[in-house]
């Protein structure tokens, strides 16, 4: 040990953060302008929070106009949406609910200091994630193929039932703008636990310090959330 | 080097604060189930055509869902209340946007004498594109 980290060895007052920090007795994770942990983590999550309340109005938005198109077009709504495979929709239900459950449990582990639980609970989360794009994959190659497409791409010839009333077309592109962006928000998702999962692997991690899961879990949370409402609005009720 | 004691004095009386709320393994698997079964409902109740009560009574069983997502699978429920007060803002300001203009657009026909017009250059996609769905063609199963 040289004299800069054993402080018994030098006369100098503390100078460099790691001298600070072993003369404070506080954590190594908390940062200098905190009061203490619990303010520093308060603090992050509130900062997430926000970011999360701006995702709630960019979606927003989109819930305001499908309410706008589908009150103005209601039949074509109706009948359009029967074009969507409603089993398809409810197996990313559960897929994507199991995947909050799993990305929850997560964050216990670790705050119990499970480590080895916690990294199996997120591949299971990211694996989730991966289904639901899958099926996603499935429902859009279908669509695309059969031109059930947004605007001037829609050329559906009725071959898997008949549309009734004007402008189809609407529903489409909404259904696309909607899940697209959402579809968005889960790929997004999917390299945030990612990297969480990395660093959960690296030992980065424990019961003191697991804000990058906490916060990573709360963005999975609101991708679910966006779905509990798409997909009723989308595949059940048109 | 009294600062620096009376800094380790209230570290350690924080101490107490700084444990997290760890929510327990069976309501994080209660509320995973009943959320499941929640979506069960959802699908089924569609089957039912309640008219207009058709988007309230779906609404309303996926706010129940979001409200448990948000209450324990976020933290809410344990967290700085705050947190919540935020979101129900950010929640009104929504509602607010979206009902308003709902109004707009229920109220149109009596200010103006037009209602909304088929966008022209896509309105009758079958002409255009020279495509007759065909006669015998299956209804959409639901």
């Amino acid at each position: 040990m040289n004299g800069v980290t054993n402080l018994a060895a030098t006369d100098r007052r503390p100078e460099t953060p790691l001298e600070l920090h072993a003369e404070n007795h506080h954590s190594p994770y908390q940062a200098h302008h905190f009061t203490d942990m619990a303010q520093q983590f308060d603090a992050a999550k509130m900062g997430m929070w926000l970011f999360l309340l701006t995702e709630i109005l960019l979606f927003g938005g989109l819930f305001c106009a499908y309410a706008i198109y589908s009150t103005e077009h209601a039949a074509m709504f109706h009948s359009a949406h029967k074009m969507l495979d409603w089993k398809m929709g409810a197996l990313n239900t559960v897929v994507l609910i199991t995947s909050s459950l799993t990305v929850a449990l997560a964050i216990r582990s670790i705050q119990l200091n499970q480590r080895k639980a916690a990294i199996w609970l997120l591949v299971v989360t990211i694996a989730c994630a991966a289904v639901f794009l899958v099926v996603k994959y499935f429902e859009y190659s279908h669509k695309i193929h059969l031109g059930l497409l947004p605007g001037n791409f829609y050329h559906y010839d009725g071959s898997e039932g008949v549309i009734i009333g004007n402008n189809p077309h609407i529903y489409f592109g909404i259904y696309f703008a909607m899940t697209g962006l959402h579809g968005l928000h889960v790929v997004i998702g999917m390299i945030v636990l990612g990297w969480v999962l990395l660093r959960l692997i690296k030992g980065e991690f424990n019961s003191e310090y697991y804000t990058p899961v906490e916060l990573g879990g709360l963005y999975w949370h609101l991708v679910d959330l966006i779905w509990i409402y798409l997909f009723p609005l989308l595949y059940l009720i048109g | 080097m009294q600062p620096t004691h009376a800094h380790a004095a209230s570290h350690q009386s924080q101490q107490s604060h700084s444990h997290h709320h760890i929510v327990p393994f069976k309501v994080n698997m209660a509320v995973g189930i009943t959320l499941l079964v929640l979506t069960a409902v959802t699908v089924w109740i569609a089957q039912f055509d309640f008219g207009a009560m058709n988007m309230i009574v779906a609404m309303t069983v996926a706010t129940v869902k979001a409200g448990l997502v948000v209450a324990y699978f976020m933290h809410l429920r344990y967290d700085n209340r705050f947190f919540l007060t935020m979101l129900l803002v950010c929640l009104i300001a929504l509602t607010v946007f979206i009902v308003f203009t709902m109004i707009d657009q229920k109220s149109r026909t009596s200010i103006y004498d037009y209602e909304m017009q088929e966008i022209r250059k896509n309105a009758k996609m079958y002409e255009k594109k020279a495509l007759t769905p065909p006669k015998d063609a299956v209804p959409a199963k639901h």
